[in-house]
């Protein structure tokens, strides 16, 4: 599990390292958290159900936290949450610090309420994450599949934040995934880069997308940055 | 669809209240009483958040509800779950069919990235979540305004991954009820939203009813 800010003008690069990772991340308005990711209207504002390149993580603002800027996997899903230790145990039984060390079992929530407390965060401000490499398909009924295998030893996604963010991360495995219990690592590397162009594909992706980085350049107008 | 109808009757409910569009509603439902929306006129959205009425950070999770039942859509038989993992109520009784919980809700800021900056004034529901939060907790804030289930919208997800926001599949007189199981507390918004299909363009009156544990 993981949290920092990383400020406006910097991309994140994500790495599932050996294939099969899955990132639980939430991400916050770094100089004021009540400010989040919003899952509806990051969805509803771009007509999708997942997220992929050249697609936008949006705030409940009406403002753009990040941008999908590079992405191998092509799909990441939105809505199905993080583990709990009820889960986690449920599914793999228990293990714990006593017995294996730092091999334990963990679960999304709790790494979440983890470094959410070293910002001063909590409860309430646990919303829908996304799950980061991991791909999940809905039928006509809206039931829900997880698809194994989806992401690659060597894919990237690459987040380019348009707001000072605060990123919460963990790589505790999805919590539809079948499989055996897992935390594939993942590496992180930070790089600067150029604000985004009047055609950034993130930009123009869809017309509410052009709204939303002009709603955040409004905000960045207000402020000295 | 599945449908299923309730033996309540309306006669013997302790209490009733009719919600104009663009209203609020903040009220609490002890464990074992049944909570009922109606979709008077039909095609409206009903923005509903629950609490733990002793814990309000423990909260409905719209993500907790879609993992547990892997699936997305909300109707009898789903357990409302809360962010601590457990149930908030249970659908008893639906008449609609299907709910949404990934559309959210309408706010001034939003309405600025999905339509335009001219629509920044219209009335939304995050105003009528903060007001129905303040009449019951004042210290309650935007922090506790999380994602919501609209009761009676649709809002479907296609196999290739698109969601469209479609007129409601519900229609006059439909509702949905359920079980408290445990003390919470509801806050609804009933939609103001004039820019989508979500209420047929044309924003209506619900009815809301409770009973105690039979």
């Amino acid at each position: 599990m993981w949290s920092a800010v990383v400020s406006r003008g910097k991309t994140l690069r994500l790495t599932d390292v050996g294939g099969g990772a899955n990132v639980g991340l939430l991400l916050y308005n770094a100089d004021l958290p009540v400010e989040r990711y919003n899952m509806p209207d990051t969805l509803k504002g771009q007509h999708t159900f997942h997220l992929r390149h050249p697609l936008c993580l949006h705030s409940d603002m009406g403002r753009i936290l990040a941008s999908i800027t590079a992405d191998s996997a092509g799909w990441h899903d939105t809505v199905c949450g993080c583990s709990d230790a009820r889960l986690v145990e449920g599914k793999f039984g228990v293990r714990t610090y006593q017995e294996a060390r730092n091999e334990f079992y963990r679960n999304g929530l709790e790494c979440f309420l983890i470094e959410l407390a070293k910002w001063g965060l909590g409860r309430r401000d646990l919303v829908p994450n996304v799950n980061l490499f991991s791909k999940v398909v809905a039928d006509e009924a809206g039931r829900l599949t997880f698809v194994p295998g989806h992401s690659q030893a060597g894919g990237i996604v690459d987040l380019r934040f348009e707001m000072n963010s605060l990123v919460v991360l963990n790589t505790c495995q999805h919590p539809l995934d079948p499989g055996p219990y897992r935390a594939a690592p993942v590496l992180l590397e930070v790089f600067k880069t150029p604000p985004p162009p009047h055609d950034d594909p993130c930009r123009v992706s869809c017309s509410e997308n052009s709204r939303a980085f002009l709603n955040t350049e409004a905000y960045w107008a207000l402020r000295a940055d | 669809m599945k449908m299923t109808e309730s033996n309540l009757a309306p006669g013997s409910a302790v209490y009733r209240l009719v919600i104009g569009a663009g209203d609020h509603w903040a009220h609490e439902i002890r464990r074992g009483q049944f909570l009922r929306i109606v979709d008077l006129e039909g095609n409206q959205a009903a923005d509903t958040l629950f609490c733990d009425a002793h814990d309000p950070a423990d909260r409905y999770s719209a993500a907790d509800t879609i993992r547990h039942q892997a699936a997305l859509y909300l109707t009898t038989g789903t357990r409302l779950m809360s962010t601590g993992g457990s149930p908030l109520l249970t659908i008893v009784a639906d008449t609609c069919g299907r709910h949404d919980t990934l559309g959210g809700a309408c706010s001034r800021e939003s309405n600025t990235m999905r339509y335009s900056a001219g629509k920044e004034s219209m009335h939304a529901c995050r105003e009528s979540f903060l007001c129905a939060a303040h009449e019951w907790r004042p210290e309650l804030g935007k922090r506790d305004i999380a994602c919501n289930i609209n009761f009676f919208m649709n809002v479907p997800v296609t196999p290739d991954g698109r969601l469209t926001f479609e007129d409601g599949v519900s229609g006059p007189g439909r509702y949905v009820e359920m079980r408290a199981e445990r003390d919470v507390v509801c806050l609804l918004s009933n939609c103001p939203q004039l820019n989508n299909p979500c209420n047929a363009y044309n924003p209506t009156p619900i009815e809301v009813l409770i009973w105690d544990p039979v």
